[in-house]
C-alpha cells in the first residue's frame, strides 16, 4: 500500500533532501518575515496570510512525508539505534562511525519530535572509572557529529557506561572492539515516523 | 628488618603504659627511643609467636580467629597449632625456658571471662607479662560485632607485639556483580550493601568507617550517594551527566568525585550534606577522574588523559601545582590510573600497564622510587590498609577476579574474596582502637 500523497513533489524535493541544512532556507524565509509587521489592521491581515501560508507549508511537508509501514517503521529503527565503533582509548568518529551517524541523520532531520539518547561504552581494558570518562567523550563525540549537522543537542541527551555494559564478554580484540561503541536509544517521537524522502 | 626490641620502661612506667591500656587509652610508644614490642633476639627474623589454646565452647573459634589475624597482620611468625607448649598452671606463670627452647618469643593468651575476653601478651626473653587487658565481647558467639570484637583483641596483640597496631578489626568495600558489598579484613562475613537493582560502582569509606560513599549508574546519568552500613542511603549528587569515583576529604567533611556533561570529566568537591561543589581540576577539557587526597588533604593524586594517555598526577586541592607523578621511562607509552595515597602521605599506589596487563605499583614520594607489586595475572585497583603496608587488589591470579590482599614488604599475598568477578575496593580505618 501507499500513503503517499501527491503533488507535492516541489515541497518534498526542497525540503526532504536533508543532508544538506541550506535546504532549508525557504522555510526559514517564510518563518522570518514577520518580524519587520508594524501593528496596525494591514498588518494584522498580513500576518494571517502569513500565518496561512506557514501552516500551509508545514502540513505539506508532513503530508509529503508519509508515515511509514510496520516493515519502514522497523527499519528506519535499527538505523537509528545502529551502534557506532570507536578505536582503543579514543573517541573521534571514524569513518565507519561516520556512515552510521550519516545515515541516522535525514531520520532525525524528518522526525522532528524524535529525542534520542546516546550512551558511552569501553572495552574491558583500563581503569574502570577513567572508561566512565571515556564513555562520555565516545557518546558526546557522537553527538557533537549530529548536532554539527544541524540537530538540535536538546533532542540528544548523552550517558556513560564504561565497560559496564559489555555488548561481547570475550577477552578478545573481535569483543573489544564490539564493546568501543556508542548506542543509540530511542526516548520518545517514534510513535509515528515518517519516512525521509530520497 | 622491622625487628622490635623489647620496652626497657622502668617497671612503674611500665606499669602506667598498661593502667592506661586498661582504662582504654591509646598506646604510648616511641618516646626518648623507648618502644613498646617483645624482646627477642633479632637476625632479621620475625617474633615467632604461640597461640594457646582457649577454653571454652567457642574456645576453638577464638583462637582460629587470633591465630589466622596474626598470621595475616604479617609482623610476626604463627607457631603451628600443636605446638607443644604446656599452659600455665597459674595464671600469669608460663613455663618460660620451654617456650625459649620451641623458639617462641611471645604466648597470647585469651580467656573467656563474663565481661569478654582476658588478653594476656608473655614476653618470652624477658621471661615477665608484658601485657594485659580485657576487652569486651557483644554479640553472640560468631555474630559479626563477636568476631570484630576479636579481630579488635588481635590488633591490641600485634600493637603489644610490634608497636603497631594490626589492620584485622578493618572491612574492605568492593564491587560484584554490579553491587557494592562489604567484607570483613579476614574474608568473613561478606554481604551486598546496594540493591540489586541499582548499578553502583567505586565504593570508598567515610574516614570512620562508618559509612560509604559510591556512584550509581542511572539510565539517564551517573549519581552519588552516601550509605550507612546498615544500608540508609542519601544522595548527594543527582544524576545529571556523569558523576563518578567519589571520595572523603580525610576529616569527613567534604566528597571529592569527578563530574563530566560533554567533552572534559573534571574533578569537583562538594560538602559531604550536599550543596553546591566546586571544581578542583584545571584539565581544560581533558578526562580527570578516581581522585585519592594526601592524609593532610591538601594535595589530590588523580588519573588525566590531560597528555592523550591516561597516566597518574598530583597536584595541589585547587588544581594548580599538577605534576605527573611518576616520570615515564624513555619509551614507556604505559598507561596509569588508579591512585591511592598512603594512610601515612608517604606512598601512592596505582595500575600500570606492563606487557599488555595491568600491575599495581607503589611509589614512594620522597624519592619517587617506583616498586612493581605484582607479577601473576592481572592486579588492578590497589587501595591502601591503614596500616599503609598492606594493599588490596583486583587480581586474575587465580584464573577468576578476586580480592587479593598483598603485602608490599614481603609480596605475600591472600585471597580475600571467594566469589567471582570481584574488584575496585577500598579499605577502612581502624574500626576498633
Amino acid at each position: 500500500m501507499n500513503y503517499r500523497v501527491v503533488g507535492t513533489g516541489l515541497m518534498l524535493a526542497s525540503v526532504g533532501m536533508g543532508a544538506c541544512r541550506s535546504k532549508q532556507v525557504p522555510v526559514a524565509a517564510v518563518t522570518t518575515a514577520p518580524s519587520t509587521v508594524v501593528a496596525t489592521d494591514d498588518g494584522a491581515a498580513r500576518r494571517a496570510r502569513e500565518q496561512f501560508v506557514r501552516d500551509s507549508i508545514a502540513k505539506a511537508q508532513a503530508d509529503a512525508l508519509r508515515v511509514s509501514s510496520d516493515g519502514e517503521s522497523a527499519n528506519l529503527r535499527s538505523l537509528l539505534e545502529a551502534a557506532v565503533r570507536f578505536e582503543y582509548d579514543a573517541s573521534d568518529v571514524t569513518a565507519e562511525g561516520r556512515a552510521a551517524l550519516d545515515a541516522k541523520l535525514p531520520i532525525l532531520r524528518t522526525n522532528t519530535a524524535l529525542r534520542i539518547r546516546i550512551s558511552g561504552h569501553t572495552d574491558s581494558r583500563g581503569s574502570d572509572e577513567y572508561n566512565l570518562a571515556l564513555g562520555l567523550r565516545r557518546a558526546s563525540s557522537a553527538r557533537k557529529y549530529l548536532s554539527d549537522r544541524g540537530i538540535d543537542v536538546g533532542r540528544i541527551d548523552v550517558v556513560s557506561f564504561g565497560e559496564e555494559r559489555p555488548a561481547a564478554s570475550g577477552e578478545d580484540e573481535g569483543s573489544w572492539a564490539q564493546n568501543r561503541r556508542a548506542e543509540f536509544e530511542i526516548l520518545s517521537g517514534a510513535e509515528s515516523l515518517r519516512v525521509p524522502p530520497r | 628488618m622491622s625487628t622490635s626490641l623489647r620496652c626497657c620502661m622502668p617497671r612503674l612506667l611500665r606499669r602506667l603504659a598498661c593502667l592506661a591500656l586498661l582504662t582504654g587509652a591509646t598506646t604510648a610508644r616511641a618516646q626518648d627511643g623507648v618502644r613498646l614490642g617483645l624482646l627477642y633476639g633479632d637476625g632479621g627474623k620475625r617474633p615467632g609467636i604461640h597461640v594457646l589454646p582457649v577454653a571454652g565452647v567457642t574456645g576453638d573459634s577464638v583462637r582460629a580467629i587470633i591465630m589466622r589475624d596474626l598470621d595475616f597482620g604479617d609482623r610476626v611468625t604463627v607457631m603451628p597449632r600443636n605446638t607443644a607448649l604446656p599452659a600455665p598452671r597459674t595464671p600469669g606463670v608460663l613455663d618460660y625456658a620451654a617456650a625459649a627452647r620451641l623458639g617462641i618469643n611471645g604466648v597470647v593468651e585469651v580467656t573467656l571471662v563474663p565481661a569478654g575476653a582476658a588478653l594476656v601478651l608473655y614476653d618470652v626473653g624477658a621471661k615477665q607479662v608484658l601485657q594485659r587487658r580485657t576487652v569486651s565481647l557483644p554479640g553472640t558467639p560468631n555474630s559479626a560485632a563477636w568476631r570484630m570484637a576479636l579481630h579488635g583483641a588481635s590488633d591490641q596483640f600485634e600493637e603489644w607485639m610490634s608497636g603497631t597496631r594490626g589492620i584485622a578489626a578493618t572491612r574492605v568495600a568492593y564491587v560484584a556483580g554490579g553491587r557494592i558489598w562489604v567484607v570483613d579484613s579476614d574474608g568473613a562475613n561478606a554481604a551486598p550493601l546496594t540493591a540489586a537493582s541499582v548499578r553502583a560502582i567505586s565504593p570508598s569509606f567515610h574516614p570512620d568507617g562508618q559509612s560509604i560513599v559510591y556512584a550509581a549508574l542511572e539510565p539517564a546519568g551517573s549519581a552519588i550517594y552516601v550509605s550507612d552500613l546498615r544500608g540508609a542511603v542519601r544522595r548527594v549528587v543527582a544524576p545529571r551527566g556523569l558523576n563518578i569515583s567519589p571520595t572523603f576529604t580525610p576529616d569527613g567533611s567534604g566528597i571529592a568525585y569527578a563530574h563530566g556533561e560533554d567533552f572534559g570529566t573534571e574533578l569537583y568537591l562538594v560538602n559531604a550534606g550536599g550543596g553546591v561543589p566546586r571544581r578542583i581540576s584545571i584539565g581544560r577539557g581533558s578526562d580527570n577522574t578516581s581522585p585519592s587526597f594526601s592524609p593532610d588533604g591538601r594535595r589530590i593524586a588523580f588519573t588525566s588523559g590531560r597528555a592523550g594517555r591516561p597516566d597518574v598526577y598530583i597536584a595541589d586541592d585547587d588544581g594548580t601545582n599538577a605534576d605527573l607523578l611518576a616520570a615515564l621511562s624513555s619509551s614507556s607509552q604505559a598507561y596509569r590510573s588508579s591512585p591511592d595515597w598512603s594512610p601515612d602521605g608517604r606512598a601512592v599506589v596505582f595500575q600500570s600497564q606492563v606487557g599488555g596487563t595491568f600491575q599495581s605499583m607503589v611509589i614512594t614520594l620522597r624519592d619517587r622510587a617506583v616498586k612493581q607489586l605484582t607479577t601473576e595475572g592481572a592486579n588492578e585497583d590497589p587501595a591502601w590498609a591503614p596500616d599503609s603496608r598492606h594493599v588490596v587488589v583486583a587480581s586474575t591470579r587465580s584464573g577468576v577476579r578476586q580480592l587479593w590482599v598483598v603485602d608490599t614488604e614481603t609480596g605475600r599475598a591472600r585471597q580475600l574474596t571467594t566469589a567471582g568477578g570481584t574488584r575496585l575496593a577500598a579499605w577502612s580505618s581502624r574500626l576498633i582502637r
